[in-house]
């Protein structure tokens, strides 16, 4: 699965999704034309830093800033899990344009 | 990632704008009983209800109907949803997707298009739309591409056009549509009255399975290809809605809302968005109380452990088959009324052609209810 996840890519939210904090849950949604996924702190911060500018391995190093432990395989995972549903699409560094 | 709300408020709204529409297909969802367009809710009326549908959570706007794009303020009603930070959604047969249209719908901030396909060729389409409008819609799909939008085609199948779905599939490849929705029939309203004449063989069912097994594996990455299986062909029962006042509201052309599409059937008090804000109506009214939860479960649901995953199917197609809204859904096998489901899903299968039902004089193609159409004039026309 982390084949689709290259730690050169720079992932960005799918054209068709919206990010955004919505203030009646307090939480950040992400929002497609049937579905409602209502992310944690964690995931959230993961998702606002897919801009197409920083890199998973940018991302990994990130988070772990932030939250002060290792957090390489929950980002991946995590990028795995939104890519697969195409909620999030991670063109490999080596081909930016794809 | 927690996938629960926050909050009890609703994710979603299905604004049915007007119950006006070019097409006459023999599955609309219109009730039977039409809003005259005097007596559709004004912009202003919009904008308060999706203020009010904001405050309460609402994320996602479906604008429907009927066609929504007979409104002409239908732009202004997304500007405003889109401006609340809602998702917005146009579901369309693309009668009407103008590209001056098109591009004022981009700029006042629409996220999505449904559009609808009947069939795969003008002919059948035509036929089943009541209407020229099978090239209209195939133009209107690429303008949706090319100002890049995200595309999603609706497909509504049933024994007419589930043969065609291989060619249907090439339509959404060629036009390169991010999702495709392939929904078999829901038998409410105009449908129920023609379900003989769409309710597919058991034999067809099995074909479309398999191709659109194959499509999946063909368009993944770069098609969502969705399949909504005919529930009279299932065991158990659709958890209809997500469950009665749980996730999503609908709010038709005269301001009724519902708990569902098909719910304007029920034998239940109405809440009107002009009589009651939105608020009370999502948390307090008698009609979306009426089936919150598991209380109002009648045996073989309430003893049921499936109770909680299928909610006791739905209302509205117990109370259209059953003539008792309280019931278990028929579809269950455990429903004392499966024996109707099983009839209609007989007759679909016995017959000259591996199933058409015996019709009434010599065509082969079960005779279906013609659906009327309210013209599409400006408000005041009427």
């Amino acid at each position: 699965m982390n084949a689709t996840v290259p730690r050169t890519g720079r992932p960005h939210v799918a054209r068709f999704a919206k990010l955004r904090y919505d203030g009646a849950r307090e939480r950040h949604v992400l929002l497609g034309p049937e579905t409602v996924v209502v992310l944690n702190p964690t995931g959230a911060d993961i998702l606002e830093l897919c801009d197409g500018h920083h890199s998973v391995a940018d991302i990994v190093d990130e988070l772990g800033r932030r939250y002060d432990r290792v957090v390489d395989d929950e980002v991946t995972q995590f990028l795995a899990r939104l890519a697969a549903r195409r909620w999030v699409e991670i063109p490999d560094a080596t081909n930016p344009d794809d | 990632m927690p996938r629960t709300p926050m909050t009890d408020g609703p994710l979603g709204v299905l604004a049915e704008l007007t119950h006006a529409c070019p097409l006459a297909c023999a599955y609309c969802s219109n009730p039977l009983e039409l809003t005259k367009r005097s007596d559709e809710l004004s912009t202003d009326d919009w904008r308060r209800v999706l203020d009010q549908a904001a405050e309460l959570g609402v994320l996602q706007c479906h604008l429907s109907g009927g066609e929504p794009l007979l409104r002409r303020d239908v732009v202004d009603i997304v500007a405003h949803a889109s401006g609340l930070g809602m998702y917005t959604n146009l579901v369309t047969s693309a009668i009407g997707l103008s590209r001056p249209r098109a591009e004022a719908l981009r700029e006042a901030g629409l996220d999505h298009v449904q559009v609808s396909i009947q069939a795969d060729e003008a002919v059948l389409s035509d036929r089943l739309a009541g209407i020229s409008s099978f090239d209209k819609k195939i133009e209107a799909a690429r303008l949706v591409k090319e100002l890049d939008w995200p595309l999603t085609l609706n497909v509504v199948l049933h024994r007419q056009n589930i043969d065609r779905i291989e060619a249907i599939l090439g339509w959404v490849e060629e036009l390169g549509a991010d999702r495709v929705e392939l929904a078999n029939t829901q038998y409410y309203g105009w449908a129920l009255r023609n379900r003989a004449g769409l309710l597919p063989s058991r034999e067809q069912l099995e074909h479309a399975e398999v191709v659109t097994r194959a499509a999946r594996d063909r368009l993944r990455g770069r098609t969502e290809v969705i399949y909504v299986i005919p529930d009279y062909y299932s065991q158990y029962p659709k958890p209809c809605m997500g469950g009665w006042g749980s996730r999503q509201l609908v709010v038709g052309p005269e301001g009724d809302a519902w708990p569902c599409l098909a719910a304007h059937e029920l034998p239940l008090p109405r809440a009107n968005v002009n009589e009651h804000d939105l608020a009370w109506i999502w948390r307090s009214s008698p009609l979306f109380s009426a089936f919150r939860g598991t209380d109002w479960m009648p045996d073989p649901c309430a003893s049921c452990e499936r109770r909680e995953v299928d909610l006791g199917g739905c209302r509205c197609q117990a109370f259209q088959l059953t003539g008792d809204m309280h019931r278990t859904d028929p579809v269950c096998v455990l429903s004392p009324d499966r024996h109707l489901v099983d009839e209609a899903v007989a007759a679909a299968n016995s017959g000259p052609d591996s199933g058409a039902p015996a019709s009434p004089g010599p065509a082969r193609e079960p005779v279906l209810v013609p659906v009327p159409a309210l013209v599409s004039r400006p408000h005041r026309a009427d």
